[in-house]
């Protein structure tokens, strides 16, 4: 077998069926997009998980002059109130489940928000007798949330127990979703660049009917005549792939690492390395589809 | 070198068979003329050899092997074997000459080397030398003809089968392209020639099968289109005076 003569004949395949090529080339390269956002969303749906979930604490908010709910209508937290809860927190039935807790007043509250949102005007709005003093409460085991819930909800000066690792959970499974839609609109595109992919096979085979006819007659192996159109569409996905590639490398670099991180400093966002990981998985799936579809073309004869 | 053993092909059971118990045997060397009219069988009986159409009953050999029976990944092998033209020439309009019959070669896998050595030589053989860089439209009838004949030859099979090679082409031009075909038997090629050309054929005095409704009517050596045996051979045959 000679390469230069079968590269030769797929450029040639390729000038005469220019458009085919490139709506392959394009519908590959959306539908590999959304692959890649997709995984992009699941690895930073992780990398997120993995930097907080031994960050997150169980937060116990005490009534502060602003308060509204019912627990905290006698007024803010008493000093006595907050030595009592102190020792319910110290006392056996409670501390089996806590590895370690500490008070945030309202001046740490403070001082930490305004960390958080250094980049928002919202900062100058807040002052520090708005936000509530807590206690931070590390669990043992994270899913006994509702014991701690149960024991301090109604304690005199709690306005709240919150777990922030639900307020995550919510994040996360949203991201998901999101991730979920994002293959399931991919895996239509993907049918859509097969089904193109069979089109344009069947269409360059019918353009090149006379060669191919020729080639069977003087006894071209069947290799030599199927290796053209195949490696024509596996061509058109892996330079669709590689667009792909472009694509999530781009919203990686200058959308989250760019931007977002910049924006969320708090909050551990995937690297462009880590994106760059998924370049030769799209590549290798755009080549996977073309093998398979065209193989599933090619079994039919090439000469009708 | 190709051998039928009562060799009956079916296209449509309603129909009579295009081939109906053909026994025929053809030496290495031979050159063949198969005569008979339209729908005779002719091209049905060249399909067989080189494996386009399977016969329905009977066998088929051709340099020793089962044609028949042979599984399709070997087909490819027997045609490397066998050399084929048509009535309509089938040059590749987007190729020059010299790629048309390189062509041939590329697709099997000759080296550039070989492929322009051989390529060289045959086009002189079958009298294109100096028009490698013609396309389709720049070449005659007859031309395009020796372009379809050098491809079918490049690789110097044992076998060429020329099915109305000159049907499309002027007397002059066929006595041409009959010329070149008989040059490549003298080379040790058997060829087997499928033609309506009474001339030609009367000229050759080579062996004729005739065929007639898919049955093998007449087998004769140094032989004209129309037999001279049985028939009362009528005033208009300018061949009449060979009688036996
Ligand atoms: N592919 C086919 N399907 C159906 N009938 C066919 C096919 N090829 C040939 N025939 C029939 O077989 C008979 C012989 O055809 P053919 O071998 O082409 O004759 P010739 O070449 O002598 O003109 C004809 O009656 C023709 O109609
Ligand atoms: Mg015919």
């Amino acid at each position: 077998m000679r390469p230069m003569f079968i590269f030769g004949e797929i450029v040639n395949g390729l000038r005469r069926n220019l458009s085919m090529f490139i709506s392959v080339v394009l519908v590959t390269f959306v539908s590999l997009t959304f692959v890649g956002a997709a995984g992009m969303l699941q690895m930073q749906i992780n990398q997120m998980k993995g930097y907080w979930y031994d960050k997150v604490q169980v937060a116990i908010f005490l009534c502060s002059p602003g308060s509204t709910t019912a627990n905290c209508s006698s007024g803010p937290v008493t000093k006595e109130q907050q030595d009592n809860l102190r020792k319910l927190l110290d006392s056996d039935a409670v501390r089996q489940y806590v590895n370690d807790y500490q008070f945030e007043s309202q001046q740490e509250a403070y001082a930490h928000f305004k960390e958080q949102f250094a980049n928002s005007p919202i900062v100058d709005s807040v002052t520090p007798d708005q936000l509530p003093s807590s206690f931070r409460v590390n669990l043992k085991d994270p899913q006994k949330y509702q014991i701690i819930s149960e024991s301090f909800s109604s304690q005199p000066g709690v306005e709240s127990v919150i777990d922030q690792r639900q307020i995550l959970e919510k994040l996360f499974s949203a991201m998901n979703t999101a991730s979920i839609v994002a293959i399931g609109i991919a895996a239509i595109m993907i049918v859509c660049a097969a089904l193109l992919i069979a089109t344009t096979i069947r269409l360059s085979a019918f353009m090149r009917r006379k060669e191919t006819a020729i080639m069977r007659l003087v006894g071209a192996s069947k290799a030599v005549i199927q290796l053209p159109f195949i490696l024509e569409g596996v061509l058109a996905a892996v330079v669709g792939a590689l667009l792909a590639s472009g694509a999530i490398w781009a919203i990686s670099h200058f959308f989250l690492t760019g931007y977002l991180a910049d924006q969320y400093k708090q909050t551990a966002f995937i690297s462009d390395a880590q994106t760059l990981w998924l370049v030769p998985a799209l590549i290798a799936l755009g080549a996977v589809i073309a093998g398979v579809s065209s193989l599933f073309t090619l079994r039919k004869p090439l000469n009708a | 070198m190709i051998r039928f053993e009562n060799v009956t092909k079916v296209h449509d059971p309603r129909a009579k068979p295009a081939l109906d118990s053909v026994s025929v045997e053809i030496e290495g060397g031979e050159f063949v003329f198969l005569v008979g009219a339209s729908g005779s069988g002719k091209s049905t009986f060249l399909k067989m050899i080189y494996r386009e159409d399977v016969a329905t009953s009977g066998s088929v050999y051709v340099a020793g092997h089962n044609v028949s029976t042979l599984t399709s990944w070997r087909v490819p092998k027997l045609r490397r074997k066998i050399g084929v033209v048509f009535q309509d020439f089938r040059i590749l309009p987007q190729k020059n000459v010299y790629q048309n019959v390189a062509f041939a070669m590329q697709v099997i896998g000759a080296s550039r080397a070989r492929t322009k050595e051989r390529v060289t030589d045959v086009l002189a053989m079958v009298g294109l030398e100096g028009m490698e860089k013609r396309m389709q439209h720049e070449l005659s009838g007859g031309e395009q003809q020796r372009v379809a004949i050098a491809r079918a030859v490049v690789n110097q099979p044992d076998i060429l089968l020329a099915d109305e090679p000159t049907g499309n082409l002027d007397p002059t031009t066929s006595e041409e392209i009959t010329e070149v075909l008989k040059k490549i038997n003298a080379n040790g090629t058997t060829v087997v020639m499928a033609t309506h050309d009474d001339d030609i054929v009367d000229r050759m005095r080579r062996r004729v099968i005739e065929l007639s409704r898919g049955k093998v009517m007449r087998d004769e050596a140094k032989a004209t289109y129309t037999s001279l045996i049985p028939k009362v051979t009528p005033a208009t045959g300018t061949t009449g005076e060979a009688q036996a």
